[in-house]
């Protein structure tokens, strides 16, 4: 077990002002536990007073190891890991790696399918932002948002319980298609819920939007331009508070997003409070994306039929010799991929979200790697907090929206 | 969807092959370029100033071992955003302490990204502002995604050896 | 019998130091803020109001440890971390009591590697552990309710 040490101003000499090497300047640890952290990061800050000059986050607190993991199982049994890495959209996780398998095998996922995963990705966007919500407007001191939302995010876990049996990590999204197809109450269970929730995002604008003591401690906090955004690689809401319109739904569009009609809300200001109302917006636009895909919804099957990959069903193993040599097969050795790499992304609530997969001729991923949105957007805190007060810090963590274990895998 | 400008990867590709020496390779849509590790940086900065890329969404590492020429893959990906293009590069690297020049001047979010590759699996960024280990612990020694660093696999305990694994597991105690 | 029922109608309860004390310990223990991973996204949903933790005397989370009876381990505990889990428990003042919740801080879960600490009884001496991944909120509430029956047996001699 690794023991503490203290980390003293010199071993970070090249990355602090020269008044901290005199004493004059204070470095500050906002340390891994703290009641607004979201997560465990690590900040130090160097203060003149209450004024942040420079802050140096450290991150690793939550290093899983899930890439070296990966490279151990076959590809089947490592969509489970990944459910855990951004662990707000576990669907999303589990999307890009089966958009990245399917793509690297040859792969076809049927239309209902996909319709079905775009339903299941924009209630986790739904349930990602109203997490957020809640717990950064507890720490702007909001209380009672919290309590909110959080009635709102169990009505999704119980609809995702009702298809796959667990409220989070469901690993539903399989490669080829879907686990199994959604039960019957499925449909009654999302429109009650598409009918239910804009009264109450209208409910939290009512709290928040025009709240004085709101305004106050976000406008013109945590100021982004659109040309930083570009320089530094910032996607997801934070970019497109600052003005910048890019959304992979419409850009590279993946699992049928081209049939639906949505706006991508962008403000102009890049500062807390617009991307504040960027992810209210987006909470709307998801609603209406989920009511159409539920009206077209297609029939048919939810898993692609090509028994290299995808186990048979077991009602055809009692009838044909092929479907059990598949099964066999696909059970104890599992499907072999090519010896190439591609890149898959998606629009995570947080950004772009992109699998990085090479095969190498075997059944289980040579390299694996995560391209997460929270350790691209991570890197621009010191941007964001010069020459601010520390209780704007604090805000500004809330607002960029990052999950640790996202960004540490 | 906004129309992705093929004729400027195109072009791309052809610069990029005459005067570094790249190799191309394509597979499904993507494209990519093969370059030594001497002309990496100025093809980068040659693809973003002429051709519009951009954005570096992605700068990792894949290791071969035990092949040692090249051990080391570090794979760039480049997106252009007015032309909506995305392209890999590839940088072989030899033996077992590869060192490679930084993309940090180029594009400034390669800072974190070329720290990461450092930390698990000890390429060396020369010129690079503050090379130390973000993920593992700051006195950690190894490189853990290295293919001959091993996965520290703890014994899983069943009924016929709980009991000898109980004995030598480190507990707290209190 | 009938002697404490009399008593009992004057405003009269008659119990033992022992019991009292641990009765006031279970009903009152604030529990401090360590969510690590997805396991505090799940204590977070059993503190809000679905499945309310403040009627067990949780209301609040408290994030400094000085102030807090109980830590729920709620997540993976990696390498880099566990240093700073022993620091913070060994802040915590006495009596104090430790849950582990979920699979990664009871034993690992399904990350069996060089990165996380193979449960987190290797850092800190653990009272419940609560299975699962995560587990429900209605599963984390059954792993307080058994400490608390635990505490209710326990002996004054073992925290004086």
């Amino acid at each position: 077990m690794v023991m503490l040490r203290e980390v003293s101003v010199d071993e970070l000499r090249h990355l602090v002002s020269e008044r901290a090497l005199a004493g004059e300047t204070m470095l500050l640890n906002m340390g891994p536990q703290h009641p607004s952290t979201h997560g465990v990061l690590r900040l130090l800050l160097e203060l003149d007073g209450e004024i942040v000059i420079n802050c140096i986050p450290d991150i690793g607190f939550l290093h899983t190891g899930v890439e070296k993991n990966m490279e151990a199982k076959t590809y089947q049994k490592a969509e489970v890991m990944t459910d855990r890495l951004d662990y707000l959209n576990p669907i999303g996780n589990n999307l890009v790696y089966c958009l990245a398998v399917e793509k690297l095998v040859g792969l076809d996922v049927p239309p209902r399918a996909q319709a079905i995963r775009v339903i299941l990705a924009e209630l986790t966007r739904i349930g990602s932002h109203l997490l957020w919500l809640g717990t950064s407007s507890l720490d702007l001191a909001a209380m009672s948002t919290f309590l909110y939302t959080m009635r709102e995010r169990e009505m999704i876990l119980d609809i995702f319980e009702m298809c796959s049996g667990q409220r989070m990590m469901t690993t539903y999204v399989r490669p080829g298609g879907l686990w199994r197809d959604v039960p019957v109450e499925f449909e009654d269970a999302v429109r009650r819920f598409l009918d239910l929730m804009p009264r109450r995002i209208d409910e939290y604008e009512r709290l928040l939007t025009t709240n004085e003591l709101f305004l106050d401690r976000t406008r013109g906090i945590g100021v982004i331009t659109a040309d930083e955004c570009i320089q530094w690689g910032i996607s997801g809401p934070v970019a497109r508070a600052a003005g910048l319109k890019y959304d992979l739904r419409k850009v590279r569009p993946y699992s049928g997003y081209e049939q639906y009609e949505f706006d991508i809300p962008t403000q102009q200001d890049g500062d807390v409070y617009s991307r504040y109302l960027v992810r209210v917006e987006e909470m709307r636009q998801s609603l209406r994306i989920i009511r159409q895909a539920l009206d077209k919804l297609p029939y048919g099957p939810v898993r692609s039929n090509n028994r290299k990959f995808v186990p048979p069903p077991r009602s055809e193993l009692g009838v044909s010799m092929e479907a059990v040599i598949h099964h066999f097969k696909l059970w104890t050795e599992g499907f072999s991929a090519p010896k190439e790499s591609v890149y898959a992304a998606i629009e995570s609530p947080r950004g772009e979200l992109g699998v990085f997969l090479e095969g190498d001729g075997g059944p289980k991923p040579y390299r694996v790697h995560y391209v997460t949105p929270s350790f691209a957007n991570l890197q621009i805190m010191p941007i964001l907090t010069r020459n601010h007060f520390i209780a704007d810090v604090v805000g500004i963590i809330g607002s960029i929206d990052i999950v640790l274990g996202d960004c540490d895998r | 969807m906004t129309k992705a400008n093929t004729e400027v990867l195109e072009e791309a590709v052809r610069v990029i092959k005459e005067r570094f020496g790249a190799a191309e390779h394509r597979f499904r849509d993507e494209v990519t370029l093969i370059i030594p590790p001497e002309n990496i940086i100025e093809a980068a900065q040659t693809l973003r100033d002429t051709f519009g890329f951009n954005v570096l969404i992605d700068e990792t590492a894949v290791d071969y071992w035990p092949q040692t020429t090249p051990r080391f893959h570090v794979v760039y990906h480049l997106y252009s955003m007015p032309h909506n293009l995305i392209l890999r590069l590839r940088v072989p690297l030899n033996g077992n302490a590869p060192h490679v020049d930084t993309m940090e001047k180029v594009f400034p979010n390669a800072n974190w990204k070329e720290r990461e590759i450092w930390d698990m699996f000890g390429i060396v960024f020369d010129g690079h502002s503050d090379l130390r280990r973000i993920l593992m612990p700051a006195d950690w020694q190894g490189h853990p995604l290295r293919k001959d660093y091993p996965l520290g696999y703890e014994e899983v305990q069943f009924s016929f050896n709980a009991e000898e694994i109980d004995r030598r597991k480190p507990y707290a105690k209190s | 019998m009938g002697l404490e029922q009399k008593t009992a109608q004057m405003g009269v309860v008659t119990t033992t130091l022992e019991q009292m004390v641990n009765w006031a310990r279970t009903r009152s223990m604030w529990p401090m803020l360590f969510g690590l991973a997805c396991c505090a996204i799940e204590m977070m949903a059993a503190q809000a109001s679905s499945y309310d933790l403040s009627r067990f005397g949780m209301e609040l989370m408290r994030a400094s440890p000085r102030q807090s009876d109980l830590m729920i381990v709620a997540g993976r505990v990696s390498r880099k971390m566990a240093p700073v889990l022993r620091l913070l428990y060994d802040q915590m003042p006495e009596p104090k009591w430790v849950i582990a919740m979920g699979d990664c801080a009871s034993c690992g879960g399904i990350f069996n590697n060089y990165a996380i600490v193979q449960g987190v009884d290797e850092v800190v001496p653990v009272d419940v552990y609560v299975a699962g991944c995560p587990p429900r909120p209605e599963g984390l509430i059954h792993g307080i309710l058994t400490l608390h029956d635990k505490v209710q047996k326990e002996k004054l001699t073992k925290w004086a």
